[in-house]
This record gives structure tokens, sequence and C-alpha cells, in this order.
């Protein structure tokens, strides 16, 4: 074998700490090496063409390059190798960047670890084998997992282009957190009469399969053939018989329940049609309050249903679709400030919630679109916007910025203005964070136009001043003193959280998820719709905090990479997978037990039996490998042998 | 409950100004079985005065005091005033965490601190050791149709990390305690709020707006008596009731009682042993109210 090492400098990234100029010399003596030379930046075009001419100026059949992590550019470099006519898994990759420059300032000890890893890639390297990918069919429908403004972005563009789509929706109508809104920024134009159309065209649409009020229960399979379990909960309405008349909602007399849509500052029903551009426009009901259901009496929507849609024994339903890729558009929730006791924890109903609020403002919501504050119905003259309530606090593990509270606050300092011209709003903030197009300009307006009072500082307490108002008090930071504020209504506006059971979706996705439960992006600057597991896609707030023009943008972008995706003829699978020595399996079943992806089936061999992979579900994990007592199973690219020779490279003495 | 004994330290207002707090502790204590050994030779904690000027000297003359239980040998110093509890805390916590600022409080000691005993509120133990509940059992009088306020002032739960009892926001023990005995405890917003603390001698004016703004809210949610837990905000309450009122324009006959003393009167516990008679305004009627309601009841 004729092996070429390549030292990368990244700039200063590695030379700073390395000598790559001794790290090839050292190199030069490694066997069977027969080049080696160091490289401004092995990944750039010039220094690409330098690997290939020297591939073959000298015959090489092998390549290391020591540079920065394989996550980064080992399929750069695997590309570099076909380009040269090289088998790409001819090929390994040393990581001196990440492993050793960037954690170590002693030069020469950064050299000898540099050396060092150089020898294990040339060691692995010696005990390659060129590998073939396969390649294997393509399933072009894609699953959307959530409804909201991103989801059905992702979804209509990929349905347009000709994709089957199939979109899973949690609640009992899609639109998301969009749909709750009143207007929005900066434009403040009306929300539902933007998002209405597309949830219709949703609806419409050929292409698309809805599956409301239904849950992704399970995934399996692999890039380009998933198999989706789909939960589809008992909603006790035969929605292909149910109108939405709304008739039964009149009639329900269970009024306890709480209503979610309206964020349940609205009265509720058992059964309920969420809003009246509700998408599916179908009745629900809660079973935890239905008094048929819990109690076994009532049944007034039954009786009163003009086309006999209810239907009590519903039981939830799982379906199976296959699906070539996922899009995840769960988008979040709002973190619950009821752990802020300054701010009286929910005792006090004249502190609500941003989004609460805003279905006060909206035409559809539970006041008609008149503002009216909660405890005694009275217009409002003084409203305080609080900022800031679970974003950029460490003190309630929020210490991030949610990033569109202060555009949403602005919005509906000027709406409170519209509704109540004789209104004055208040508004406590850190910094104004408008870094959008017409964003910052939108602030100003809310200040200059509207006449909001912005006070820049914190609220250290709200309390009641038992003559039915609130009494807001902060620090105002600009003057430098207390300021106290009489309110008739304190707005908080609350920051964003991941939505619940992200974590579970992930797992079930295995896709990767931040500490506050946000999903992975594939990187976080060149990858920002992909993940790291192949065919499963990001758009909109699951990935972080997100306003509707970037959640739409990432629809979109999420919607081109499955577009992308489906558009080749096949697709190659990963050939490092798990493989059978015939020869030394005892047929004990050990790795067909422990196989978390099912991918190793028990066959007959001459009567006796023994294990065989499905190359196209083997995920390449290796724990088949470990368990098996024989050694029988090797992990194509990472063999026992390849990996103890790595072991034997860096434990020499 | 197992009799538990600790060691107490009653401060140095409870030998004057709030004697019937110290008085009526001792009494609850005793009356639910709580054993209460005294320090003894105990002296000042180093209150405001000391950590204004130096903590070091803070940290030693609450040391000291530290010193002297750690050798009574419990595990753990009582305190009813909030302000000895906050210094005996700060200086027992900041000589666990830096061993160069404990060398230099211990050059102060006649006697190095080596072990450095726990610190709680009497409040604290009565309600997380007896609870609610255990309480609830032992009362003989209810205070029944009796509405207060539970007033716990600035310190007793803050700051949260140093205090590490209820919450610093809106604190709820003292509510739990006064339900438990029978009393409907009245939603008072202004719970942690600052009674003006000692400022009542060189800044009287903020007394009296700080403490009018309780007395408004407490009179405004129609309580019939402000419990508290602080020697300093039940004298700004009760003993300035007069001033505060002629300050501000008001005629408030609230009475100001510590909390030991109506749990003790719920507890069937003799007038005598809670230092009723001590304070300003006159607690009698409230007290007589709660005699009519269980007749009527």
């Amino acid at each position: 074998m004729r092996i070429g090492v390549f030292i990368c400098h990244c700039g200063s990234n590695i030379e700073g700490t390395v000598d790559t100029a001794e790290v090839s010399r050292i190199a030069r003596d490694y066997p069977e090496v027969a080049f080696a030379t160091d490289t401004m930046y092995a990944c750039s075009e010039p220094g690409q063409d330098g690997i290939i001419e020297a591939i073959g100026e000298h015959k090489l059949d092998g390549v290391v390059v020591a540079s920065c992590t394989p996550r980064m550019h080992e399929a750069t470099f695997r590309n570099t190798l076909e380009r040269a006519g090289l088998n790409p898994y001819m090929f390994e990759m040393a990581n001196i960047r990440e492993h050793v420059s960037w954690i170590g300032k002693d030069r020469e000890a950064n050299t000898n670890k540099a050396a060092d890893l150089v020898r294990m890639a040339v060691e692995k390297l010696r005990r390659n084998q060129p590998l073939i990918a396969k390649e294997f069919d393509i399933n072009r429908r894609v699953l959307v997992i959530g409804g909201g403004v991103a989801g059905i972005q992702a979804a209509l563009d990929c349905a347009d282009a000709g994709l089957e789509v199939v979109m899973v929706e949690r609640e009992s109508t899609i639109g998301g957190k969009m749909a709750k809104l009143d207007k929005t920024f900066p434009t403040v134009d009306c929300s539902s009469c933007i998002l209405g159309p597309r949830m219709v065209e949703i609806a419409q649409h050929p292409n698309i399969t809805l599956y409301a009020c239904s849950e992704v229960d399970g995934v399996s399979g692999y890039v380009g053939n998933f198999s989706v379990k789909i939960k589809k909960k008992a909603r006790y309405v035969d929605w292909d018989k149910c109108t939405g008349c709304g008739e039964c909602v009149e009639k329900c007399p269970s009024r306890k329940a709480p209503n979610t849509f309206d964020e349940k500052i609205g009265p509720g029903r058992a059964i309920n049609i969420p809003f009246p551009q509700a998408i599916p426009k179908k009745a629900t009901i809660n079973a935890e309050y239905c008094i048929k259901l819990t109690k076994g009496k009532c049944g007034t929507c039954e009786k009163i249903c003009p086309s006999n849609a209810i239907d009590f024994q519903q039981q939830d339903e799982i379906i199976t679709e296959e699906v070539g890729a996922v899009v995840a558009a769960t988008g979040y929730d709002l973190f619950d400030w009821t752990v802020y006791e300054e701010y009286g924890g929910g005792r006090y109903p004249d502190v609500i919630t941003s989004l609460q609020y805003e279905r006060l403002l909206s035409a559809s919501g539970p006041t008609g679109g008149h503002v009216k504050r909660p405890s005694d119905g009275k217009e409002p003259k003084n409203v305080v916007f609080i900022q800031c309530v679970g974003s950029r606090d460490k003190s309630v593990g929020r210490p991030y910025c949610s990033g569109f509270c202060c555009m949403y606050t602005a919005k509906q300092a000027i709406l409170t203005k519209d509704h109540i011209p004789d209104s004055t709003s208040y508004v406590f903030y850190m910094d104004i964070r408008a870094p959008g197009k017409l964003y910052d300009e939108f602030t100003r307006r809310a200040m200059e136009e509207y006449g909001a009072q912005y006070i820049r500082g914190r609220v250290a307490m709200v309390y009641p001043d038992g003559k039915g108002n609130m009494i807001v008090r902060g620090a105002d930071t600009l003057m430098g003193r207390q300021v106290e504020v009489q309110a008739d209504l304190v707005v908080l506006a609350v920051g964003v959280e991941s939505a619940k059971n992200s974590p579970q979706l992930a797992e079930k996705l295995r896709i990767s998820y931040d500490s506050y439960g946000f999903f992975m992006e594939g990187h976080p600057k060149l990858k920002p719709c992909e993940t790291n597991t192949a065919g499963v896609y990001l758009a909109g707030a699951c990935q972080g905090p997100k306003d509707i023009p970037a959640s739409v943008a990432q629809g979109s972008a999420a919607a081109s990479k499955v577009i992308g995706l489906f558009s080749k003829e096949k697709l190659k699978s990963d050939p490092q997978t798990a493989n059978v020595d015939i020869k030394r399996c005892i047929g004990c079943g050990k790795c067909v037990l422990t196989c978390p992806f099912g991918a190793i089936k028990e066959v007959d061999f001459r009567g006796q039996p023994k294990a065989e992979v499905i190359e196209t579900v083997c995920q390449g994990c290796g724990i088949c490998s470990s368990t098996c007592p024989q050694g029988a199973i090797q992990l194509r690219h990472f063999t026992d042998n390849q990996i103890l020779a790595e072991v034997e490279a860096i434990c020499r003495f | 409950m197992t009799k538990h004994t600790y060691s107490y330290y009653p401060g140095c207002s409870g030998q004057g100004t709030s004697m019937e707090y110290e008085r009526s502790t001792r009494a609850v204590c005793e009356a639910v079985g709580i054993n209460l050994d005294e320090i003894p030779d105990w002296s000042c904690c180093g209150s405001t005065p000391a950590h204004t000027v130096d903590h070091t000297l803070s940290a030693a003359l609450s040391g000291r005091n530290l010193g002297l239980a750690a050798k009574q040998g419990h595990d753990c110093v009582l305190t009813p005033c909030p302000s000895c509890l906050t210094n005996l805390k700060t200086a027992g916590k900041h000589m666990a965490e830096s061993e160069t600022f404990k060398e230099k409080v211990n050059r102060l000691l006649d006697e190095p601190l080596e072990t450095i005993p726990d610190t709680k509120s009497v409040l604290q133990v009565l309600f997380e050791d007896l609870g609610p509940d255990a309480l609830a059992k032992k009362v003989a009088r209810p205070l029944k149709g009796l509405k207060v306020v539970t007033y716990y002032g600035c310190i007793l739960t803050r700051p949260p990390g140093l205090m590490d009892f209820d919450s610093e926001e809106n604190p709820i023990s003292m509510d739990k305690l006064m339900q438990a005995a029978g009393a409907e405890v009245l939603q008072f917003p202004l719970k942690t709020e600052c009674c003006g603390a000692s400022h009542g001698v060189a800044r009287r004016d903020l007394v009296m707006r700080l403490s009018g703004k309780l007395l408004d809210m407490a009179d405004s949610l129609g309580a019939d008596a402000v419990v508290t837990a602080c020697p300093l905000c039940q004298m700004n309450l009760d003993l300035r009731q007069g001033q505060v009122n002629s300050a501000n324009n008001a005629s408030y006959r609230l009475p100001i009682f510590y909390y030991t003393q109506l749990l003790g009167w719920a507890l069937g516990l003799p007038d005598a042993s809670l230092g009723l008679d001590k304070l300003c305004v006159d607690p009698r009627p409230a007290l007589q109210s709660i005699s009519a309601n269980k007749e009527v009841a």
C-alpha cells in the first residue's frame, strides 16, 4: 500500500500550536507512507487539487488527512479521493484541530500528540478495504409533524412540487400559535387573514393527507424508507359525518372545560370547535370534562347532532404511513410564568400573558375584540407590559432571548391605542431587540406615534392596591430611580420554551436536542434545517425561538431539502454496516436480540442457524459486534483488527 | 413529634422591646415539645451597626455565639429574630465558604470557631418539624373568625440563597400556621415589603410612609389584626401606629401580634405567658371577637 499523509494548517488554527511540517516529517517514517506534506487549507480547492495531484504523482492508494473533525470534512475528502479515482473509503482523518490545537497551548506536546493521531490513522488505513455503497429506492412521500405556519409552508411547498405529504397535528386544528394572533408585526396585518387561506390550501390540496388530533407514536426505518406509526386520538366525533355546524358546542352543558384556543380566558365547552376558520372544522370532545364520558349521563350533543356524528365509543387508533423523509415543525410552548411570585404567581386575574391578551384583541376571541380585563370586564386605561418574563433570566433556567417578544409587545402597545384611544401603555424592558427588516422602525413608532411609555428596567413587584387596580413597581435604570405605575391590566411577555414532549419526539426521530429541548440543527451556520439523521429536517421554532417570517423561511428551506433528496433516482446506502463471517457464526441469536433496528435476521444455512444482516436497515451502530461471543459479526470499516491496530499505534511502549 | 433540643439565641430585642415575642416563643415551644437550651453567656449578634462598619467584626460577634452554641452539643441554633438570624447565618456561611475569612474572624475570637452549627428561625422549626397538621390537633381555642394578614418583613426569607426557607416573594409558612390555628388568613400582597426598619430613628418620614402603606393595605383588606415575626416590624407597626396615623391622617387601631402570641392563645396558654399586655394597640377587642364568634357558633 502507498499512503499519502496531508497535515493541514487550517490557517493558524492548527499551525498556531502544532508544528505541522514536523508532523509530516515524522509521518514519512510510518509504515507504507509514500508521501507526506503539510498544506495551508486541505479542504480548499488548491488543497484538494494538491491531494489529487499527489495521488497521481506518487501512485497513492490511500490518504490520511490530519485536520479538523470528520463531521466537518470527511465527506469532502472522500469526494476528493473519488475524483482521483480511489475508493472513498481508502481514507482516514486525524482530528488535530478540535482534539489537539484548540485545546492545548504547548507546541511541543501538541506536535507529538498530532503525530500520534496521524500514526493511528495510518495504522487503521493500512487495514481499510474498499467499500461500495448499495443503491436503494426512495419512497417519495414526506411526513410533516406539526401544522403551524412552518409546517404549513413546508407541506405546501412539498405538495406543490408534486410530493405526497402526510401532515400530523396534535391539536384538533392546524394553524398553531399564529392562528391565535390578532395581528402580526411589523405590518399590523390580520393574522388569520393571511394564514387562513394557507390553512384552507392544506385541506384542499390533493397531495396532502391531514391527521389532526393525532400524534407520532413511533418511527422506524431510515432515510428514503421510514415507517411512521400515527396515533389518531379518540375525539368521540365521527369526523366523516361532522359538518362543523357547531350546534353541539352551543348546547353543551359542561362549561368548565378549559378553552385552550383562547388560552383559558374564555368560557370553554366539553365539545368544541376551536375557532370559526379551524381546519378541519370539526367538533372534538374533551373526555376529561364530558359529562357523558365521566358520569354516563347527558349525551345532549348526541341528541342534537343533525348528522349523527357523535360516537362515545370511539377509541384511539394507530395508523401506519410509509414516507421517505420527515419534517419536524412542532413549534414551541410558552414559559409557565407562575414561578414568578413577584408578579403574583398566577393569583391575580388581571395579570395575563401576551397570548391571552392577543385573544382579547382578536375579533374571534372571547370578548369579540373588545379589550375587557378578566376580573370585572372593565376596559383598561393603563396597560403595563412586562418584557422578558422567562427570557434572559438564569434564575428560572431560561438564559436565552426568546427573540420576538420585543416586537409583539410593541405591536400590542400599538393595538391597545387603536382599541382604546384614551389608554396609555407602559413597557418595562431590558433592551429592545428589533433586528429585522422594518422592525426597529416599528418599535420607534410604538413610542413616538402611539405614545407607549418605555421604561428601561425590571419589575420588582406586581400587587393589587386593594381598590381594584394593580400596582407595578420597578426600576427605571435610565433615570436611576424607582417607579410605580398604577395599572388596570398587566400583560406579561412570556418567553418561548420547547414544545411539550419535544425530547420524546426527538428520541423517536433519533435526532439530537439541546438542554432546553430544542431540536439540534446539523450545523449552526451551514445546516440550519438538516439534522444529524439523514432524511429528517427541521422547520420553525422547534429548532429555537423564531418569528413568523423566519419560521416560514425555514419551512420552505426544509421543503427544498426534501425535494432535493427526492430528486435523486436512488439513494446510496452507507456501506459501513455489520457483516457476518458465516464460518465463525454459531447461530446463538444474541445479535438478533440486541439489534435496536431489527436489522439482523436468523437464516438457515445448510441446516444450521446463522445470522444475516439486512444491509439497508443496518445503521452501523456496532452493538452486534460487541455482543457476538465469537467475533463473527464485524462492522465494516470498524473491524476489531482496525480498532486494535489504532490502539497499538498509541500504546507502543 | 419527638422532643428535640435546640440551642437557643434569644437576641437583645427579646430582652427589651420584644419581650412578649421572647416570652411567647418560649411558651409555644414548650407547649409543642421543642426544647430551647439557651446559649450560656450569649452576647450581641452584631445587629445592623456592626456589619455596616466591618464584616469581620460582625462575623466575630455572631461567631462568638456560634462557638458557645457548638459547645452545647446540639446540631442547630434557633432564634426568633430575623435580624439575628441573618447575622448568624451570614457569619456561618462566609466562614464555611472562605478559609481566609474564617482565619480573620478567628483571630478576633478568644476561642477559634471550628465546627459551625446550623441556624434556623423558630418559625422554620415550627413549620417544618411540627407542621400545620400537628399544630391543628393541639389547638384548644381556635382563632375562629379572626381575619389576619401575615407580614413577614423583608429579611425573614431573604436573600433566598442564605435563608433557604419558604418563598422569598410569597412566603406561606406563617399563613399555614395561622390557618391551622383557626384564623382566616387574607391574601396580603405586601408580605415582604419593608416597614422602614431602623430608619424610624433617623428618617421617621420614611417609616411613616412605608409602615403607613402596610396599615392601609391591611385595613383595606378588612383585617382584624396583623401577624408579624420580626421585632422591628412589630415595633414600627405597633408602637409607632399612633405616629403613622397622625402623619397619614388615619385612625387605625389595628393590633399587631407576634405569630407566637396568637399560636399560644390558640393552644390555650395563659395570657401572662404570651405578654399580650405588652402590645401598644389593645388586642383585647380582636381576641374578644373570637370568643364572641365561638359563642355564636
